[in-house]
């Protein structure tokens, strides 16, 4: 694959008013944050070039169109592919067995194989020669036909879009629902778009990053959140296609790719067109402890399914502001967003899909905290002038006391509009309290509409001053994240995996020899092929 | 709609509220009570005495167009039969069609007795982190071990990191920063096993556990889930402290939970080394001294 080469920031014409280029920040200086990223970020696609995960594999096998679980709900790509292994490993991928036992006649199509292999019946080989070839082909014309799934939801997508429209403000009012019962999600998403949200997240239960399957079907109880299946998108975005039609606004749909299953979900997502999709560089090896190759192996080939499918991504930056001071740690939110970027654009996403993460988390007491909250957002704003940034509220200073909540998130929707961010998360005045309540959720977009209302255009007049603090603070965040990926460069080998390993970001210490999911982690034998791989690949 | 009069008769200016019998059993630290006494005392709005709260909630019910007196009226009926009396439903807000928002000012008549309230008093002192420092050094004479984390599918570290990492809580250094404590911090959605191995392999003098998820009661499963593999895994004299915290515990839980200690909501670390150094030193000391049949392998004296 060819080096994308990472646009420098300059002013963007198209959207003038979106504050890009008000810190004045030296393009020198910029370009050489980006370089850095990217001489961090080479060494690590190669290597996950030359691994395969389970997760890849089965992603693939859903692709090829093979959905459902065994009686215990254990998913038949879980069962197929343990099949597989057990006979002749991942590493050459498992498509040329699975088709090759297609071709032979072992079972009519992926389902039946799939159960067969379940109980043993059917042993897969390695074929070489004339077999090896009609094996890719098959392979190769089954997977390709789910990856023109995904493009004809892409289209879809794109005409409803036409048909329905986007949105008439900026930013996007993004809401979570999270019931943990998909039928309780519908309704309550409804309301939600009916009351003005424009992207709604469905937050998942909190254990299924770490589950190594995707479960089965419509799913009605979850912790903290709702289970991702393939059947939940698709009753979601259907709930949502209602909605959009009855409000004359296409309302977006967002779910998670992080954990353990990101190739997987990825692809379900883009076969149920949800419209945004969770999914950072290091997230999951810092906050959830997966292993560092099994994340960045997963993480790429998620988003090249992401870019294939016009899905935005929405980065994880405002993780690292729950567990590490907001201003100390400011230079590690945007070395995490340049590295996204750079990982996103590699894996062939454009510049509109990068939801790059940020948030609203500095100590109110702080003086000047408002003031340092500006600069910050006006920097990630300045840095990534055509992404779709996305605004996160506070949540580390939500104390229970609801009525300073709800005027911190006041403050925080101001900030959202004077630094022109894309997509804003509402913030709960409840936070830390109980998960959203009705009217909590109304509160919010109360407060939202009114700061859009009040000071939606404010940007225009805003201008900090060229050697003012709020100039000097984002020229100080990042100096110190170019130190920052200078220090990781610093490290043996492949420098950013000692950097996580050291606990440069986060505080968490994450060696790649250790977490979760690194069993399911291969490297790639002469001859792999993934037709999957291959076709998105080359997009 | 209430009677914004019916309040005026309330008024009982710059009176205390109606003294109720004293106590014996103390625990109001108003300096108007004297030390050891109850003392009963009513909400303040403005007025000593007035009695005066505010509550918000939403009933399913419509309050668009001729619906919005039948809403008030509703939501008036819900605040009368809360207690308050007389009621002011001051703001009705239909969320759609289904849903209405109230927020409601009245009276209640209800009169708090401090000397009926039981708290769980701090029954350690208060230490410093060179005091900690101290009393580990020369009661335990090795550093005390803590091994923490989040079990069950709990994924916000929030609370065992504000507890435990060195950066700490409320402008309070965490327990890392306490040179004579050691900790391990084993971050999110650690399974209970893993747990257990992982204080045995440390020698853990005290295990660590937050819990901030909440739904389905998952918070109080897990605690007990984890208390009874310890109890299991260990014998009783050998067990480290199990100790849990979150923002929806309660403090008189322990016993139900099977925990040596609960922490609830803004707890300081300080507070927490404290409670180690008290239940961990003072007391093994105590007991070493007190009755020599309590000997333990970790004994002060040792």
């Amino acid at each position: 694959m060819t080096e994308k080469v990472v646009s420098t920031g300059s002013p963007n014409r198209e959207r003038p008013t979106t504050g890009s280029g008000k810190l004045g920040l030296d393009p020198v200086t910029v370009r050489k944050a980006r370089g850095l990223a990217r001489r961090v970020g080479r060494p690590i696609v190669t290597m996950a070039q030359r691994h395969t995960t389970v997760s890849v594999e089965r992603a693939t096998l859903r692709l090829a169109g093979l959905q459902g679980g065994d009686a215990d709900g254990i998913p038949w790509v879980n069962r197929l592919l343990d099949a597989v292994r057990g006979d002749v490993g991942i590493e050459h991928g498992i498509a040329v067995p699975v088709w090759d036992a297609l071709v032979r006649g072992e079972a009519d199509n992926l389902s039946s194989l799939a159960q067969k292999a379940a109980v043993g019946s059917i042993r897969f080989r390695l074929p070489e020669g004339r077999d090896l070839t009609r094996a890719r082909a098959a392979a190769k014309k089954q997977v390709g036909a789910g990856v023109r799934r995904v493009d004809a939801r892409r289209r879809e997508r794109e005409r409803l879009v036409k048909r329905w429209g986007d949105p008439d403000h900026k930013p996007w009012v993004y809401l979570i629902v999270a019931t943990g019962d998909i039928y309780e999600d519908m309704p309550q998403a409804q309301q939600a778009a009916r009351e003005g949200a424009d992207v709604i997240a469905v937050i998942r239960s909190t254990g299924q990053s770490l589950l190594d399957y995707v479960p089965e079907g419509p799913t009605r109880e979850g912790f903290a959140g709702t289970y991702a299946t393939e059947e939940n998108f698709r009753l979601m975005r259907a709930t949502l296609d209602e909605s959009s039609a009855e409000l004359g606004r296409y309302v977006r749909l967002t779910n998670y790719a992080s954990g353990l299953c990101m190739p997987e979900i990825a692809s379900l997502a883009g076969l149920q067109r949800l419209d945004m999709m969770l999914n950072d560089s290091m997230y999951g090896i810092l906050f959830r402890d997966i292993n560092p190759i099994r994340t960045f192996v997963d993480q790429r080939f998620s988003r090249q399914v992401h870019a294939r499918a016009g899905i935005i991504i929405n980065t994880g930056e405002d993780n690292y502001l729950t567990t590490a001071d907001a201003v100390e740690a400011a230079h590690t939110v945007t070395t995490s967003q340049l590295l996204n970027e750079f990982f996103g654009k590699e894996a062939g996403l454009e510049d509109w899909q990068l939801g790059l993460g940020h948030a609203f988390e500095i100590e109110p007491s702080l003086p000047d905290s408002f003031r340092l909250e500006l600069a910050h957002a006006m920097l990630a704003r300045d840095l990534f002038p055509k992404a779709p940034l996305k605004w996160m509220p506070p949540t580390r200073h939500m104390t229970g006391d609801v009525f300073r909540g709800y005027l911190l998130d006041g403050f925080f929707n101001l900030a959202g509009a004077l630094t022109g961010q894309s997509i804003l998360l509402v913030g709960m005045m409840t936070e830390a309290v109980v998960t959203p309540w009705l009217s909590d959720r109304d509160l919010a977009l109360q407060n939202v509409r009114y700061v859009m209302n009040a000071a939606g255009n404010l940007h225009e007049d805003f201008r900090p001053a060229p050697d003012g603090f709020i100039a000097e603070r984002a020229r100080q965040v990042l100096g110190e994240s170019i130190e920052l990926l200078e220090r990781i460069l610093a490290h043996e080998g492949l420098g950013l995996l000692e950097a996580i390993a050291d606990g440069t970001f986060g505080l968490m210490k994450r060696p790649s020899d250790a977490g979760r999911g690194l069993d399911g982690v291969a490297r790639k034998a002469e001859g792999y092929y993934n037709p999957a791989s291959d076709i998105l690949e080359a997009t | 709609m209430a009677e914004v009069s019916g309040l005026d008769r309330l008024d009982q200016p710059n009176q205390p509220a109606p003294g109720g019998e004293v106590s014996g059993r103390g625990v109001s630290t108003s300096s108007t009570s004297r030390p050891g006494e109850g003392r009963i005392v009513r909400p303040y709005g403005d007025t000593t005495g007035d009695g005066m709260v505010q509550v918000s909630f939403t009933l399913p019910i419509s309050s668009l167009g001729a619906q919005a007196k039948l809403a008030e009226g509703a939501a008036a009926q819900l605040a009368g039969k809360m207690g308050l009396d007389p009621a002011l439903v001051v703001h009705a807000k239909p969320m759609g069609p289904d849903f209405t928002f109230f927020v409601v000012y009245g009276r209640v008549s209800h009169l708090v007795d401090t000397s009926q309230v039981r708290v769980v008093e701090r029954d350690y002192p208060l230490l410093t982190p060179k005091e900690v420092n101290l009393a580990i050094r020369k009661g335990l004479r090795r550093r005390l071990v803590v091994v923490g984390g989040c079990i069950g599918t709990d994924a916000h570290t929030v609370g065992i990191d504000a507890i435990l990492n060195i950066k700490g809580f409320a402008g309070e250094k965490g327990l890392e920063y306490y040179r004579e404590l050691r900790v391990v911090n084993l971050g999110a959605q650690v399974a209970v096993p893993q747990l257990v191995e992982r204080a045995r392999a440390e020698q853990a003098d005290a295990v660590l556990v937050s819990q901030v998820v909440t739904q389905r009661d998952a918070h109080i499963f897990n605690t007990k889930e984890m208390s009874a593999a310890f109890r299991e895994a260990y014998p009783a004299q050998q067990r480290p402290l199990v100790i849990v915290g979150g923002p929806r515990f309660d403090e008189s839980m322990a016993d139900e939970l099977g925990v040596d200690r609960v922490f609830v909501r803004g707890t300081t670390p300080a507070e927490v080394a404290s409670y180690l150094v008290y239940a961990r030193v003072s007391l093994r000391d105590a007991s070493s001294l007190g009755s020599s049949g309590q000997a333990t392998s970790q004994g002060a004296g040792a």
